[in-house]
């Protein structure tokens, strides 16, 4: 796009418009066309990343089957048809049902809702604490200091040991007050949020470290953007590639810690499904029934890759320099 | 102010005094504060409203430090910048960004200083964004004129700055100067990362931006013969000082100071052999290093010129004819009359 020959016509600066000038052959001219919005673009170029496009159609689909799944089969995830206990794929339980004859897919469809809002929330709640505390101590000098040893302090605790002993200490409490099941989610949202923002804090601050010093936040400066602007406006969206990959990377692990915590039986109630939960009240039967654990297995990984995409075909349409090749 | 007959277009506009910008150098495990990188010590002079200064030194003498510190994108260290009157140095950040819109810079890599996430309409409406509280429809317009004004055209409003070539994007810088309509822009080796074509159509850019708005530049540049060009009068800089200050003519035509000498004499000769060739000064040895400048004068590791006394007393940076000023010893005896020492207070009255 930097075609040298865009210089030529301005070379005596006539007012003559460029459009008009022969040597701009390759000048396009559908640009005049007032302003394009921003995010048209960004759609633009999302959809050629297929990869991108794949993994947001099985999200969608993935979100979809979890809210509107239960009105569509209606089947209760807990209630027990005990003759039907360990059978395979058939019309009455698509994915099988499990040994104490609960339909794997109604499960699938409940464990599914707890394991994606877990991983969205406690994704978001990380991200925005290693967004805030990474610009906070890359941008300002005197934090720096302080905000990096706190992030090396909760970067040294053991991370399921600490999650176990605040399982402990505040079900009883967090149960009482929001209910059994809101009580437990909020809690473990919050145990992983709160346990896994240092890498994101880390990679941003370096980041902003490094763009802090370039020219445009000293033009910017020059102008008198005061500084809450200035993180804004030039610093947030500089450091949006790092904070897209820690995003999809810690949508995956949030999934991956709460499976661990359901499998100690420190996460959510026995009975209460979960991805995770599923994946290893399978394993007992691993040999006898390989499909109970390739279902839930399948979602986890497969949940897991497409929000990776999404991430990537973001970072690249949100980036002008990559759009538009 | 002390001369006689001030000039009527000759006011000062900008005035500055023994500024300095000194960076703390810290060492060892407890980062203990062990000494200063002198990149400004102690620079004086004064831009006349309308003229263009030129800045000129090699690498590393303090030429965009002293630019940015007059604008204070550093925190100085010492000394005093009155722009339009009003004092800046030790301003707090309120009057500071209220003074912005006076005084604007042009920055080197045209590259580097636009944010490359931002559309061309947005880099240049950014100031409008900061202090006026224009329309949308109004900063459309504003942003408009800007860049007719610096000869883009308006279509590339909605694009990114990878878009463009070197010399689009500064006039995309410069646009942004403008945008608030300042008094005073710093250029800040606005041609240094352009091709030579692009170089002139960028300084006339500017040339004709000041004849339309009176705009008053400080021109930092390493290219002498661009100096030449576009400069009312130019201020050679060494190792974080000014050795002299002279309308363009005279210094080019009679440098004093020896360094400026030094200077003039390896700008290269479209044709060496009509000059000559032997009346080169070749300076010998390194810059010595502004975190430990030489005692006495700090030309005098290098100066051809060199006496017992440099090495001993810094010399002062004082008027030795009418307009000229110069920081030498070799100036110091002959041409010191009492009149030429009453103005160290007016440093660009006299011309």
């Amino acid at each position: 796009m930097t075609d040298r020959a865009e210089d030529a016509p301005v070379a005596g600066h006539e007012e003559t418009p460029v459009a008009a000038n022969p040597v701009q052959a390759a000048q396009p001219q559908n640009v005049s066309h007032g302003s394009r919005s921003q995010w048209l673009d960004v759609w633009d170029q999302f959809r050629t990343h297929k990869g991108a496009l794949a993994g947001a159609g099985f999200f969608v689909f993935i979100l979809l089957a979890v809210t509107l799944g239960p009105y569509l089969w209606i089947y209760d995830p807990t209630y027990i048809d005990i003759r039907a206990r360990n059978t395979g794929i058939s019309l009455a339980h698509p994915l099988g049902a499990d040994q104490l004859g609960r339909d794997m897919l109604a499960r699938m469809i409940a464990g599914g809702r707890t394991s994606v809002s877990v991983g969205v929330t406690a994704m978001a709640l990380a991200l925005f604490l290693g967004t805030l505390i990474g610009v906070l101590a890359g941008y300002f000098r005197k934090l720096d200091g302080p905000l990096m040893r706190f992030t090396d302090l909760f970067l040294a605790l053991p991370l399921l040991p600490l999650l176990l002993v605040m399982v402990l200490l505040f079900r009883e409490t967090l149960s009482a007050n929001f209910g059994p099941e809101t009580g437990i989610f909020l809690l473990i949202v919050v145990g992983i949020g709160v346990t896994s923002w240092m890498p994101t804090a880390r990679i941003v601050r370096g980041d902003v470290l490094a763009l802090k010093e370039r020219e445009f936040v000293l033009a910017a400066r020059s102008i008198g953007t005061p500084d809450r602007r200035m993180i804004t406006r030039h610093i947030l969206p500089n450091v949006l590639s790092p904070i897209m990959v820690s995003a999809t990377l810690g949508i995956a692990n949030a999934i991956i810690t709460e499976s661990a915590l359901s499998f100690l039986g420190l996460g959510f109630p026995p009975d209460y499904p979960t991805w995770g939960r599923l994946l290893y009240d399978a394993t007992d039967y691993l040999q006898q029934y390989p499909e109970r654990v390739i279902w839930p297995g399948a979602a986890i990984s497969l949940t897991v890759l497409s929000v990776n995409y999404i991430g990537d075909g973001l970072r690249d349409a949100l980036d002008p320099r990559i759009r538009g090749r | 102010m002390l001369d006689a007959q001030p000039r009527p277009d000759g006011r000062s506009l900008v005035e500055i005094r023994d500024l300095r910008m000194w960076f703390p150098i810290r060492t060892g495990l407890l980062k203990r504060h062990t000494g200063n990188v002198k990149a400004v010590d102690g620079v004086s002079f004064d831009i006349r409203e309308g003229e263009t200064l030129g800045l000129v030194g090699e690498s590393g003498c303090g030429k965009s430090t002293c630019g940015r510190a007059i604008l204070r994108l550093y925190e100085i260290t010492g000394g005093s910048v009155k722009i339009d009157g009003q004092e800046i140095g030790d301003a707090g950040p309120n009057t500071l960004r209220r003074m912005r819109p006076t005084m604007q810079m042009v920055f080197q890599d045209p590259q580097a200083s636009l944010n490359p996430r931002m559309t061309v309409a947005r880099i240049i409406g950014e100031p409008l964004d900061e202090h006026t509280k224009m329309s949308r429809r109004e900063k459309t317009a504003k942003v408009h004129d800007l860049m007719d004004q610096v000869g883009l055209n308006r279509a590339f409003a909605d694009r990114y700055p990878h878009e463009f070539s070197g010399g689009q994007r500064q006039r995309i810088g410069i646009a942004r100067a403008l945008a608030l309509n300042p008094k005073f822009i710093v250029c800040d080796e606005p041609i240094a990362a352009l091709d030579v074509s692009i170089q002139a159509q960028v300084v006339n850019l500017l040339e004709e931006l000041q004849a339309e708005l009176g705009l008053t530049y400080l021109f930092i540049s390493h290219d002498l013969s661009m100096v030449r060009h576009i400069a009312t009068r130019v201020a050679v800089m060494y190792l974080g000082k000014v050795a002299e200050l002279a309308p363009r003519e005279e210094l080019y035509g009679e440098p004093l100071h020896p360094y400026t000498r030094a200077l003039l004499s390896a700008v290269p000769e479209p044709d060496p052999e009509a000059m000559g060739g032997s009346n080169r000064t070749i300076l010998k040895g390194d810059v010595p290093s502004p975190s430990n400048p030489p005692e006495g004068c700090n030309f005098c590791t290098r100066c051809p010129d060199v006496m017992e006394v440099c090495h001993r007393v810094d010399p002062e940076f004082r008027q030795v004819r009418p307009g000229r000023w110069v920081a030498c010893h070799l100036f110091e005896e002959g041409a010191s009359s009492p009149s030429n020492r009453a103005d160290t207070e007016s440093m660009g009255d006299t011309a």
